[in-house]
């Protein structure tokens, strides 16, 4: 058996060091190892973005990513966000405002995209979140509330 | 924090959102405990053939592997089945499709478990498989069942209408067609899954992703010849179910699992391909249809035959089948007819309840054949409906009377005044080239409830607690639709409390009472209807308390206000904690049953057929437009606008009501243009969601919805079930929309990029 490597990261805030086996994922190091049940599984095999986090700032599917790849980089999970005065963030804000979710699956890595979109994009056209939005399967397609969520945002920032 | 006032009729958003947004909302796979353990299954992988053998030896040798189970160590019927109890917990004769569970092993890691599972050995005699229905109802063809009187043949029916095939020769005008359904995978995120635990006192506690807690706690103590008391299952929010976790799943072997796992907490979590090996499926369907009408587009005939392919197991297949036959004439007055129906046995993957459940396949027949009868008649397609759309007191094609709200009338003539319709020339006129535009439209029916025999009932408990809330115990899973947030409506409207007054327990059988599935566009008719009662009999103790408080003897003089009751006369108040103190336990929890009324009518003679659901009493409408545009060079179809106007009683929740008809509308966008899932002999060939296309933000346009509001004495403040008729109307819209586009009517669905360049291929051509 190959020995774990210690591995160091910041996740939401917070210095990790946690051993891992070469082969661990990082969505079973969160969820397992580290209690991180927001993030979700649902494929496997990154065709459906329920379990997406943010990497250095940018979108990635932690089904697809082991646990060594993390090692110096600054991990948030849905666990970490929240808004300018520590309550939700604004797009966790409007998904409640604007029914955009049903059973909630998707909803963690849904809004993870959204993040990094919005990282990039302030103020995305409706094209332009649907085409951010479209590696997350929503099967309870509740896509229509969430472009109208996300559009909100959008057009809030363009008031400004 | 300000205080929300409840009411019935506008939008509370969803307290369960909430949690969702951040992450905390627990689901059943967010169960793991203390010293927890995986348990995995043993698939079949054969379609058909005879169990010899299973050697667990190597397994059991697998560093990490705590123990292999089979069907020897059950001591119970080993059977499971929500109609007829044929499906086996692990296989002990016969393997029946490719996701038969023939082992079960625990394992200390989902690495011993993997490797465990491969090491476990099967010894079996392969069978030819029966692949598809036709086959299966050729004489001489393998059994899927033995031991079955009727072969291959799960359930048959036929009924006869009016002067039933005589009335053939009456109609001036004919059109036959014959249209096949594909098998659709529910693909909810959350994969079948759960947690479960054996107590000191031999108790196993199971957390489960389920819609049918109090059923299934019966069926996993038959299979494995347990007291149901000494089973209590837990449901937790769920993942999406949509009919799929509508039957035993997961629940039996986490039960054997924990029998054998010393008390330790037992872990199981099906991966995407063992979901869609071992799930149930919307059953593809082969429906012949013959359709007839006077000269002047009276429907006068129709003729159906239906036949399903309801896999290895009974499932709920015979219960779909007869939901599929009652709605096989739409929402028309047909007063001459016959309907044929076979639920036929496979060796294909199993068929169960999907969202639509049986409609969404007829309907797509009968709206298609309405318009290749207005087509050949020349005359309007919405004209033709409007001229035949049932109304209330007339006998719908099974020959139920309406007695309940009927609105589709409402819903086509909504229809015909929006601007989508209205518009519809000059969208066609605009088309750029190299496409094609089309416009289709669909009107549909959907029943709710359980049928005339088996009762469709829900016992709803609430509590007033020492904090002075109200607690209201769910009896019907959330699976994501939203009826916990319409409970919380119910009893924050009646009893005049804000959303900060209220709690939820969820369906757990310990604590929530006995209420019936999460299915049948019932949840929030029959459990909403038992908590109205509740609440109403809370307030009159409420305020007979408060009466009795300060001594006043007439109770009607006070009134429930936010966080106290107010005697009127006086303005004096009493807050609720301090009655709620003063209580017993026993006053503080009320509990009230509600039966939903039922179909009297005689519509048929057979028993089996009305035991299986014919016929129904309460529906839903919807009337539906699409515009599609049609790439020549690709023959891609994009939606451009989807409507629906529906009639599913008063709205109590818009935001929630718009939900359901998005999501339904999504799926059936689905079924329509995009998901197979294919099976080669019996082997399952779609293996993920690389291969089956469940869609996408890229694929779904922005759907509009008009609610008519019309109200349903019988329901919940006028409410009727809106779950499933969504989900209806876009294979026939879409399909009519295309036929307007290409002069191509597809009988076959999805209706593929393929499919459409052979169509204009061939149109071409000729």
């Amino acid at each position: 058996m190959i020995s774990n490597l210690l591995i160091s990261f910041e996740l939401n805030g917070k210095e990790i060091h946690i051993e891992a086996q070469p082969d661990r994922r990082v969505i079973d190091l969160l969820r397992e190892d580290l209690g991180l049940t927001g993030p979700k599984e649902s494929c496997g095999r990154g065709d459906c973005g329920s379990c997406s986090i943010l990497v250095d700032g940018f979108v990635r599917l932690s089904c697809l990513m082991l646990a060594v790849q993390l090692n110096g980089r600054k991990i948030v999970t849905i666990e970490g966000l929240y808004g300018p005065k520590g309550l939700l963030h604004p797009v966790q804000d409007l998904f409640v405002e604007l029914g955009a979710l049903q059973c909630g699956f998707c909803t963690p890595g849904m809004i993870m995209t959204i993040i990094d979109l919005l990282n990039s994009n302030p103020r995305p056209s409706r094209d332009e979140i649907r085409e951010a939005i479209s590696g997350n399967i929503c099967r309870c397609g509740a896509y229509q509330k969430i472009l109208d969520a996300v559009e909100t945002i959008s057009e809030r920032v363009s008031q400004r | 924090m300000k205080s929300t006032q409840i009411n019935i009729g506008s939008t509370l958003c969803r307290p369960d959102a909430l949690l969702k947004v951040s992450g905390t909302a627990k689901f059943a796979v967010d169960y793991y405990g203390q010293d927890y353990i995986w348990a995995g299954v043993k698939r079949a992988s054969i379609p058909h053939g005879t169990l010899k053998n299973v050697d667990c030896s190597k397994a059991l040798k697998v560093p990490g592997v705590l123990t292999v189970l089979t069907h020897k160590d059950i001591h119970g019927t080993n059977r499971q089945g929500v109609v007829k109890k044929d499906q086996p917990v692990l296989v002990d004769d016969k393997i029946r499709h490719c996701g038969d569970a023939v082992a079960l092993v625990l394992a200390e890691t989902k690495s011993a478990l993997a490797e465990g599972l491969v090491a476990v050995r099967t010894d079996t005699k392969e069978l030819q498989p029966v692949k598809d229905v036709m086959s299966a109802l050729k004489p001489g063809s393998p059994l899927v069942h033995e031991n079955n009187a009727k072969g291959n043949i799960l359930l048959a029916g036929e009924i006869a209408v009016g002067k039933s095939l005589a009335a053939l020769k009456e109609c001036d005008v004919v059109v036959e067609a014959r249209f096949e359904t594909q098998r659709q995978e529910h693909a909810y995120l959350e994969t079948e899954n759960g947690w479960a635990r054996l107590d000191d006192k031999g108790r196993i506690e199971i957390v489960c992703s389920t819609q049918t807690p109090f059923r299934d706690r019966i069926e996993v103590a038959e299979a494995l010849g347990m007291d149901p008391e000494n089973i209590r299952i837990i449901v937790p929010n769920v993942g999406g179910a949509f009919g799929g976790k509508d039957g035993i799943t997961v629940q039996s072997l986490l039960a054997l699992a924990a029998q054998h796992s010393n008390g330790r907490p037992v872990k199981m979590w099906w991966d995407r391909e063992e979901s869609f090996l071992a799930s149930a499926k919307r059953h593809p369907c082969m429906m012949a249809y013959r359709l007839g009408a006077k000269l002047d587009g009276t429907l006068h005939f129709l003729d159906v035959d239906i036949i399903l392919d309801t896999g290895p197991y009974d499932h709920l297949g015979g219960v779909v089948l007869a939901l599929a036959m009652e709605h096989s004439g739409g929402p028309y007055r047909i007063p001459n007819g016959l309907i044929r129906g076979r639920c036929v046995y496979t060796n294909n993957p199993v068929g169960g309840a999907f969202r639509g459940f049986g409609v969404t396949q007829v309907t797509s027949a009968i709206e298609r054949a309405m318009d290749l009868l207005a087509e050949k008649m020349g005359m309007d397609r919405l004209e033709l409906r409007l001229k035949n759309a049932l109304k209330a007191g007339d006998r719908n094609f099974v020959g139920k009377t309406l007695t309940t709200s009927t609105g589709i009338i409402e819903c086509l003539e909504t229809l015909s005044r929006h601007k989508l319709w209205k518009q519809k020339s000059s969208w066609k006129c605009g088309v750029p080239p190299f496409k094609r535009r089309g416009i289709g439209i669909s009107a549909t029916m959907h029943a709710s409830g359980y049928g005339p025999v088996v009762p469709d009932y829900a016992n709803a408990k609430l509590e007033l607690t020492t904090r002075g809330s109200f607690r209201i115990y769910c009896g019907v899973v959330d699976m994501g639709q939203g009826n916990t947030t319409a409970n919380i409506q119910i009893v924050g409207s009646l009893l005049n409390q804000p959303i900060e007054k209220m709690e939820v327990v969820l369906p757990d059988t310990d604590k929530t009472l006995p209420s019936g599935s999460a299915s049948a566009s019932r949840c929030t008719y029959t459990f909403g209807n038992a908590l109205i009662s509740g609440a109403k009999i809370m307030q009159e103790r409420l305020c007979q308390k408060a009466a009795d408080l300060m001594m006043i003897k007439d109770s009607n003089e006070f009134s429930m206000i936010p966080g106290a009751i107010r005697h009127l006369p006086t303005n004096r108040e009493i807050r609720l904690e301090t009655i709620a103190r003063i209580m017993d336990s026993s006053e503080k929890t009320v509990t009230a049953y509600f039966r939903a009324p039922v179909a009297t009518d005689s519509v048929t003679d057979d028993k089996n057929l009305r035991l299986h659901g014919i016929p129904h009493n309460l529906f839903s409408y919807s009337a539906n437009l699409a515009y599609v545009e049609v790439d020549e060079i690709t023959g891609k179809v994009a939606v451009a606008d989807y409507l629906t106007v529906s009639d599913c009683g008063n709205v109590m929740n818009p935001q929630i009501y718009e939900q359901q008809i998005q999501g339904g509308v999504c799926q059936g966008l689905g079924l329509a243009l995009y998901e197979d899932f294919e099976t080669l002999d019996g082997r399952i060939i779609t293996k993920d969601f690389s291969t089956y296309l469940a869609p996408t933000s890229m694929d779904i346009p922005d759907i509009q919805s008009v609610a008519l509001g019309i109200h349903e004495p019988t329901g919940p403040f006028g409410a009727k079930g809106i779950g499933e008729i969504s989900t209806n109307g876009p294979l026939p819209t879409i399909a009519n929309a295309i036929f307007d586009a290409t002069g191509y009517m597809f009988d076959k669905s999805p209706i593929t990029p393929e499919a459409i360049l052979d169509a204009l291929n061939i149109n071409l051509s000729g």
